[in-house]
Parts: structure tokens; C-alpha cells; sequence
């Protein structure tokens, strides 16, 4: 596989280009923080940033996504028929995202794509997506990548690695898919062993840069029903208002809800991405709710990341250390501590 | 309001030791910068966990609602003025609760900080009773506190307490002549096209998380509007009707209500001004009511009760 050296400038023209073959996602600037958009006429990429507020997980798997429509007319030949919805599953190149973000996308996947159950449509995009991974020169002190089976150049779930390298991006590509991208791009140069070994030593540096840590080793063997029971919830629960910030942010948190919406005769079956904190999350249609306590739902978060999905698929937590819901939880449920609590109880 | 700590810590201990309170709410010092989590502490032992600082800009008494034991409480003026309506509307009762009222100089807001650095990651803050410093891995700078306040602390005009049992500190001064509503103003001067682009601007980013509402004390309902589902009000998409639907019926549900204590806007995780609807709705109940809400326990709000000399222009 080759690695490409390009200057910013030569880059981001290079990417422009992209477009007429994929639909080519970059984060901008929006206000206060970054996002990922379609990369158009007037779009001004910003790749000078930590992390976008938001994961990119709503460009394989959005927010609001329309499953089916329907007919409600009784003279439509079709009436009450669910017929596929049209989506868009054409090639797409998600330019920048951290690895992290793309560690995110593997835990996922073993949920949404597996030998059990394929959701038809995230496995689509996901298949349809090359992903453009650029690494962490400047992790935050609320990552813990690397603490969870990743890291700030962590090569796992991408397709192209970036190394920031001042002036240059040097391209790694890691797989076929990458490495097609990156022959469609004009310009660049096959990268010089100066420009690899100053790439491995951006690498080392950022690595030492990270300063959160936190250890799950012994999460697989704790018993599940002791931790259930733990007694440490109720108090961890207490601040939690049960919105849903941390799971809307997170890269790995994969639960829908489907409503149909009817509008005269016309139906839509609508997914939407849902929340263990939110009450109707389990709110059963005889009116009983399994999980009423705030608490139960706070306990079910955690207990599905750092036990169920341990135990489920044998392959570490359903957590790829990005720290959004560490920064941005609104009343400073830190996941850092619940580990620490779970692991050790 | 850092010297208001141990005078926190020492009352808490105090009313769970004596067994006046068998809990005490209040907060604990976060584990990011600028982010503080509210605590509810049952031993004397445990008072030492408590913290005060420019940074503890939630709503305590969202912790209130409908709990049964005896409580004691630290307030704000804002919080405070919650509590009253809490008591009014038989959230609480009064003789369950011992607030401890904090003069309050204003929070911060972290926002507006984090733009002072260029958005730049801050790993270190301190303050003192003016300045707010801030650190990061390549920065240090020291900002004046008064120029950094939550946009509606800056326009205050009740940073006292106005029910408490006892207080932390000597009362502050009040603010004089703010003018609370100046941007409500500016957008009732629009037309409606440009009224409506301004709503849409205001909540494009919503993600529909619901943290403005579930930071709200106001908001108690056992099954909120929007997650009614026999019938269903709202659609749960994040279609910008539904979204906007939710953002003006949660804010018609504050009316003559809401204090203005800005939790909704600090919890929003993409920063959504949704301050803009509520206090429209508070400048009406002034104006047209001569209310402010939950400054005193034996009146009504305007919206729950009949007065014969109520405004009426509006009956045709």
C-alpha cells in the first residue's frame, strides 16, 4: 500500500475533485464547533480541529432515516402496502475523521452486521463509505483511545491514515478502497523515508500526549447480576437529568425507535436514533415500564457498554474513548469514573 | 464564591449532624473544567465533597420534585425563586426543605469563555473573586469575570435569594437598571418572514436530546407532550416542524413561570438559544401582568388564576 505526501493546499483541491465520483463529506466550522457537511462549491473544510462535536455516525446510520411509505387510501391499489423508501447509496468519502470515529463504526458494525442480523441499510452505507481517518496530533485530556483499544493513529476501521505533518498530509493508504481514493486525487508525491519517520514521530508524541486512562481489564469477569446490583448506582444516578446527550453524541450507541407518520393518506415509517435514558425507551404498550427508575435506565447505559456488549461479542467495551460524553454531558456523568467504579467493584 | 465553600460545607454538616436535614443537595467539584455535578449528600462526613464555584449553573431544584425526606438545599436567587414556585405548585413542601440561600455575583459562561481562547481545548481553570484564568496546552489567559457572565445573569436582577433559612454569605447588591429584554425586542420588531427565518436559525441544530427540557425544574409533567403517544402531539423525527413544535410548546409551558435561570442554555450540547422563546413569554407575564415568577409564596401565577381586572385587548 502506498503512502502519498501532499501539501494542505494540494490536498484540499484534490478532494474537491473527489466529487464527481463520491459524495464527500468535512468537517467545517459551525459557531462553536465542528461538523461534518457535503463538501460543496462554498464549502470551507476545516481540518485544523480536535474533534466534531457531533460523531460522524449519522452519515451511515442518520439520525432520521425513512424506512417505508405507505398508502392509507382505500382506493390505492397499493393501500397499506410498506414499500421501500428511495435512499441514497451511492459512494461517499468522509474526509477526517479521527480514529476514534472510526473505531466507533467497528463497534457498531458488530451489532448491525453479523452473521445473525444485517441491517439492510447501515451496512450499505457503511460498505458505500471510504473513510478518510486524519490522526490526533492534539488529543484531548478527556480521550481514552488508547485505553479502549484504539489510539490518536490507531490505522483499525479506516481506509486512508493523514498525518499532519505542519505544512503536508501524509496519506497512508490501508486498503483497496483507500487506496483508490487516494489514485483519483491529482498531485502529491510518494512520501520519502524523511517524511515516514517524521510521520512515526508525530505518531509516538501524540501517543504520549494522552492523559486519560482507564483500565477494563477485569470488566469480562465480573459477575453480571453482582454489578447489576451493585450499590453504587443509585448515587452515580442522582445527577442525571435523562436527556439524551451523551448517547445522541456518541459514535457507538446504535438504539432506534420507528414511528409512523401520516399526513392526509400518505404514511411514512420513520427510524429514529432513541435513548436508554429516555423513559418511553422501554415503556411497554400495556403501560408497564421495566426500567421507571432514572436510575435503571443511568445503570442500563453503562451495564450495555462496559458488561453486555463485553460479554456478548467477547471483543472489549462499546466505548471508543472520544470523551464527548465526558465533555459534554450536562451534569458531568463521567464514564471515566463509572469504568473505574465497575471494574474495580 | 470560592469563599462560599467552606461556609457550605460547615452548614451541611451541621443540619445532617443535628438531623434538621436528612439529605443536603448541593454540588461537587466536576472533573472537566467549568462543569460542576450536583450531589446529594446523606453523612456529615461527606460535606467535604461539597464545592461552590462560578461554574455551578445548573437548577437544584430539578431535584426537588415530589422527594420525600427533609431537605436542605443550597439556592441562588434564580434556584431560589424556583423552589417558590415548586412549593406553589405542590412539588415540595415548604416545611420539607432548608435552603440555604447563595448570594450569587452571576455564573459564567463557559461558552463565551471557551471563545475568548479560540475554542482552543482548556485543561486547567482557576478563579478568583474577579478573574476567571484559564489553561491549555500552549495558553494561560486571565479574563474578567463581569464580561464572561451567562447571558442571563448579566441581566439579573434577582442574585439574592428570595426564600431562604439561612445564608452562606452577606447579601449582594442587586443590579440597577438592566434591561432584561432588549433582544426580545429586536425580534419582536421583525416581520413575520423574518421572525420565522430567525426561529429557524435559532433551533437548526437541535438534535432533539431533550437535556433544555429534563434541566428544567418546570418540567415535571409525569408524560411530557412530547412523548405522549395516545394521542401523538408531535412527531419524534427530526423534522424542523416537529422540532420547532416541541421548542414553543416547551417554552408556552413556562409561561409565568420560568425564572430565567439559564440551565437550558448551559446544558444544550450544541448550543441552542432557547432563551430567545422563554423570555418572550416572561416579558409578557411583566407587562401585561406585572409578574416575575417565584418571588413570593402567597400569590398565584397570572396563568392559574382569574383576576377581574386581568388584561383582555385581546377578546374581541
Amino acid at each position: 500500500m502506498e503512502n502519498k505526501v501532499f501539501s494542505k493546499d494540494e490536498w484540499l483541491e484534490g478532494i474537491k475533485a473527489l466529487q464527481s465520483e463520491y459524495k464527500v463529506f468535512v468537517p467545517v466550522k459551525a459557531g462553536d464547533f465542528h461538523k461534518f457537511v457535503r463538501l460543496e462549491e462554498q464549502t470551507i473544510p476545516d481540518l485544523d480541529y480536535q474533534n466534531t462535536r457531533l460523531s460522524p455516525k449519522s452519515l451511515v446510520y442518520p439520525e432520521s432515516e425513512r424506512m417505508f411509505e405507505f398508502s392509507t387510501d382505500e382506493n390505492d391499489p397499493d393501500y397499506n402496502i410498506l414499500k421501500e423508501a428511495q435512499k441514497d447509496f451511492g459512494p461517499q468519502a468522509i474526509i477526517g475523521l479521527r480514529p476514534c470515529d472510526a473505531h466507533g463504526f467497528l463497534i457498531v458494525k458488530r451489532n448491525f452486521d453479523n452473521p445473525e442480523y444485517k441491517d439492510p441499510w447501515w451496512v450499505r452505507r457503511y460498505e458505500a463509505s471510504t473513510l478518510v481517518g486524519l490522526g490526533c496530533n492534539e488529543p484531548c485530556g478527556t480521550c481514552f483511545c488508547s485505553s479502549v483499544g484504539g489510539g490518536p493513529f490507531d490505522e483499525e476501521g479506516l481506509d486512508v491514515l493523514l498525518f499532519d505533518l505542519e505544512d503536508q498530509y501524509l496519506a497512508k493508504a490501508l486498503t483497496e478502497k483507500g487506496s483508490t481514493l487516494l489514485a483519483k486525487l491529482d498531485g502529491g508525491s510518494e512520501a520519502s523515508d524523511k517524511e515516514l519517520s517524521k510521520a512515526e514521530e508525530v505518531k509516538k508524541a501524540a501517543q504520549e500526549k494522552i492523559s486519560s486512562k482507564v483500565d477494563t481489564s477485569k470488566l469480562a469477569d465480573k459477575d453480571v447480576l453482582e454489578l447489576f446490583n451493585a450499590p453504587f448506582w443509585e448515587d452515580l444516578a442522582f445527577a442525571c437529568i435523562n436527556c439524551g446527550t451523551c448517547t445522541f453524541l456518541c459514535p457507538t450507541c446504535w438504539c432506534f425507535d420507528i414511528q409512523d407518520e401520516v399526513y392526509q393518506k400518505i404514511g411514512d415509517r420513520i427510524r429514529n436514533w432513541d435513548a436508554c435514558m429516555f423513559p418511553l425507551f422501554t415503556l411497554h404498550g400495556s403501560g408497564h415500564n421495566p426500567r421507571s427508575e432514572k436510575f435503571q435506565r443511568v445503570r442500563q447505559r453503562f451495564m450495555h457498554k462496559l458488561k453486555y456488549y463485553v460479554d456478548k461479542y467477547g471483543n472489549g467495551v462499546q466505548c471508543s474513548g472520544c470523551g464527548r460524553c465526558v465533555q459534554f454531558c450536562p451534569v458531568n456523568i463521567d464514564i471515566r469514573h463509572v469504568i473505574e467504579l465497575m471494574n474495580s467493584h | 464564591m470560592l469563599e462560599y465553600v467552606d461556609k457550605i460545607r460547615e452548614t451541611a454538616r451541621k443540619l445532617l449532624d443535628s438531623g434538621t436535614v436528612e439529605v443536603f443537595i448541593g454540588y461537587k467539584k466536576g472533573s472537566v473544567p467549568m462543569m460542576n455535578e450536583p450531589v446529594l449528600i446523606k453523612d456529615p462526613d461527606q460535606a467535604d465533597i461539597l464545592w461552590w464555584d462560578s461554574n455551578c449553573a445548573l437548577n437544584l431544584c430539578n431535584y426537588l420534585t415530589k422527594r420525600k425526606e427533609k431537605i436542605g438545599i443550597l439556592a441562588t436567587g434564580c434556584n431560589s425563586r424556583n423552589i417558590v414556585t415548586h412549593i406553589i405548585e405542590n412539588q415540595i413542601s415548604r416545611e420539607q426543605l432548608y435552603i440555604v440561600g447563595v448570594p450569587c455575583k452571576g455564573m459564567l459562561d463557559h461558552r463565551a469563555i471557551k471563545r475568548a481562547v479560540d475554542n482552543k481545548e482548556i485543561l486547567e481553570v482557576s478563579e478568583d473573586a474577579d478573574t476567571i484564568t484559564v489553561k491549555g496546552r500552549d495558553f494561560e489567559k486571565t479574563l474578567e469575570k463581569k464580561e464572561f457572565l451567562q447571558s442571563n445573569c448579566a441581566v439579573c436582577r434577582h442574585r439574592n435569594p428570595v426564600l431562604y433559612d439561612e445564608l452562606v454569605a452577606d447579601l449582594v447588591e442587586e443590579q440597577e437598571g438592566v434591561d432584561p429584554y432588549k433582544d426580545v425586542r429586536a425580534v419582536e420588531s421583525m416581520d413575520p418572514d423574518k421572525k420565522w427565518a430567525f426561529f429557524t436559525r435559532t433551533i437548526a441544530n437541535c438534535i432533539r436530546c431533550y437535556a433544555c427540557r429534563n434541566a428544567c425544574p418546570l418540567c415535571y409533567c409525569p408524560t411530557c407532550f412530547v412523548d405522549e403517544s395516545r394521542p401523538q402531539w408531535v412527531g419524534k423525527s427530526i423534522d424542523p416542524t416537529d422540532t420547532m413544535t416541541f421548542h414553543f410548546l416547551r417554552a408556552y409551558h413556562c409561561a409565568g413561570r420560568c425564572t430565567d435561570c439559564g440551565a437550558c442554555e448551559r446544558v444544550c450540547p450544541v448550543g441552542i438559544p432557547m432563551r430567545q422563546f422563554t423570555k418572550k413569554l416572561n416579558k409578557d407575564a411583566e407587562e401585561l401582568f406585572s409578574w416575575e415568577a417565584g418571588l413570593a409564596l402567597d400569590q398565584r401565577p397570572p396563568l392559574d388564576v382569574y383576576r377581574p381586572d386581568d388584561y383582555n385587548d385581546f377578546i374581541l
